[in-house]
């Protein structure tokens, strides 16, 4: 599956780095930085993350 | 299990709604809301969307419409009768269920005797009004409380260039940041070119402005009262359901009721044992609790004996943005005996909140979203050891 975050949208909240934390990461300078193309095995904490999201900036396309 | 019925159709309640789905219920589900909406999220009510640049469509939630649920809109729960397991609806609906959650959040406070025409800000039809008031060029917005809506409003209507009276009864404004953040905040907002009124109280909210109790007058096309939030748990009355001094609804730490197993809670509304408030009961009205509390309860829910179901124990996360500041706080700063800060570089600051022996209970960022991240990981840590 493919991982979409609209970084116009992200408030780097790091909500998304708690479920999938070797998905998404935080950088130092806050950016979020993030796997595009992640397992199928890690759907469910993905979809987590998803949920997570404040600012709904987050897509799982596949 | 039959029928799961869900009172509360915001982000707690929706949560509940997915999660109930997502282990497997195939019975009956009902989502009531009081809002004709669905859910959206509320963030952006006093920012992005009252700025105008998000609409009542980028806040709505996604994967609402694929979820099978029958949604019951506009119709506030008005009793519980336990005994036979109903819930009766304002609209004379009368729904009966099996396992109950009950995620029907918080409304603004409203001032007393305040006249009409005077705004209060917690959900879309609220911040739409606003806006309206916002876009028509008011002279000016008077804000009666200086909290985290009040102060967010006051950043939105500056950067519209609208001037902003901001009125609060206490010395410094967002009180839970302490008073050496707090100052820092109140310096921020003037900075900003916002009319400060600390240590202010007030006599009158009236159509036209606010009086002040030295007598002073502020004039102002727009007044918004932000004097927080009250839980929405009145209809609970005669249900025999235990609730806090404050309205609040007691559960344990499940979420579960502490009066009925089959009624459970979730969100703004529930009093319950925290593993980092030394286990007292607290009440918390952030989104990322309503949002894990939604997860919990619904997974909850579904437990075939309540001795299954699981605790939530996650530190609770906010944060709130204010013109170029985001500030961001884990745990219960605020119950610590002290915040200290332990680093800051021009815009970007760390404090660390520790009760009398020392141990950290909470944290509070300015610009450092990766550090607030870091203590939130620490104190999971420290909540998990602390409820095991």
């Amino acid at each position: 599956m493919r991982v979409r975050v609209d970084m116009n949208l992200c408030q780097s909240h790091g909500e998304c780095v708690f479920p999938a934390p070797d998905v998404f990461e935080l950088a130092d300078d806050d950016v979020l930085i993030w796997k595009e193309d992640v397992a199928e095995s890690r759907r469910a904490d993905v979809e987590a993350a998803v949920n997570a999201c404040p600012m709904m900036a987050i897509r799982i396309e596949g | 299990m039959h029928r799961v019925v869900v009172i509360g159709a915001s982000l707690a309640g929706l949560r509940a709604a997915q999660a109930v789905r997502s282990v497997g219920h195939d019975g009956a589900l009902v989502v009531v809301g009081d809002e004709a909406h669905l859910p959206y999220t509320r963030p952006p009510l006093s920012k992005q969307l009252l700025a105008g640049e998000q609409t009542h469509h980028d806040c709505a939630f996604p994967a609402v419409d694929t979820l099978d649920a029958d949604w019951r809109l506009g119709a506030a729960a008005t009793g519980l009768d336990r005994a036979s397991k109903t819930v009766t609806l304002a609209d004379g609906q009368s729904l009966t269920y099996d396992r109950l959650i009950i995620a029907t959040g918080c409304r603004a406070r409203t001032w007393p005797d305040a006249p009409g025409g005077v705004h209060t800000l917690r959900g879309i039809d609220d911040a739409l009004a606003l806006r309206a008031a916002l876009d028509a060029q008011p002279q000016r917005i008077a804000i009666v409380g200086a909290g985290f809506v009040g102060c967010e409003v006051a950043a939105t209507a500056r950067k519209a260039g609208v001037a902003v009276t901001l009125i609060d009864v206490e010395a410094q404004p967002l009180v839970p940041l302490g008073a050496e953040l707090g100052a820092r905040c109140a310096a921020l907002h003037r900075e900003h070119g916002v009319d400060l009124r600390l240590g202010a109280g007030v006599a009158t909210l009236r159509k036209g402005g606010v009086d002040l109790t030295d007598g002073t007058r502020v004039d102002a096309e727009v007044v918004l009262a932000a004097v927080g939030a009250l839980p929405n748990t009145e209809w609970l009355a005669g249900s025999g359901l235990a609730l806090d001094a404050r309205g609040g609804l007691l559960c344990d730490a499940t979420l579960t009721s502490v009066t009925d197993d089959d009624v459970l809670a979730a969100g703004d509304v529930v009093s319950w044992p925290h593993p980092l408030a030394g286990g007292d009961a607290v009440r918390v009205e952030h989104w990322t609790t309503a949002a894990e509390h939604g997860a919990l309860a619904g997974r909850n829910a579904l437990a075939d004996d309540a001795s299954e179901r699981a605790g939530h124990v996650a530190p609770p996360y906010f944060w709130s943005d204010q013109y170029d500041l985001k500030i961001q706080a884990v745990g219960f700063p605020a119950r610590g005996a002290t915040l200290t800060i332990v680093d800051e570089d021009g815009p970007r600051l760390v404090a660390e909140a520790r009760d009398a022996a020392g141990r950290l209970v909470g944290a509070i960022t300015f610009n450092n979203a990766k550090r607030l991240a870091a203590y939130r990981r620490q104190l999971a840590t420290e909540a998990l050891g602390a409820a095991a």
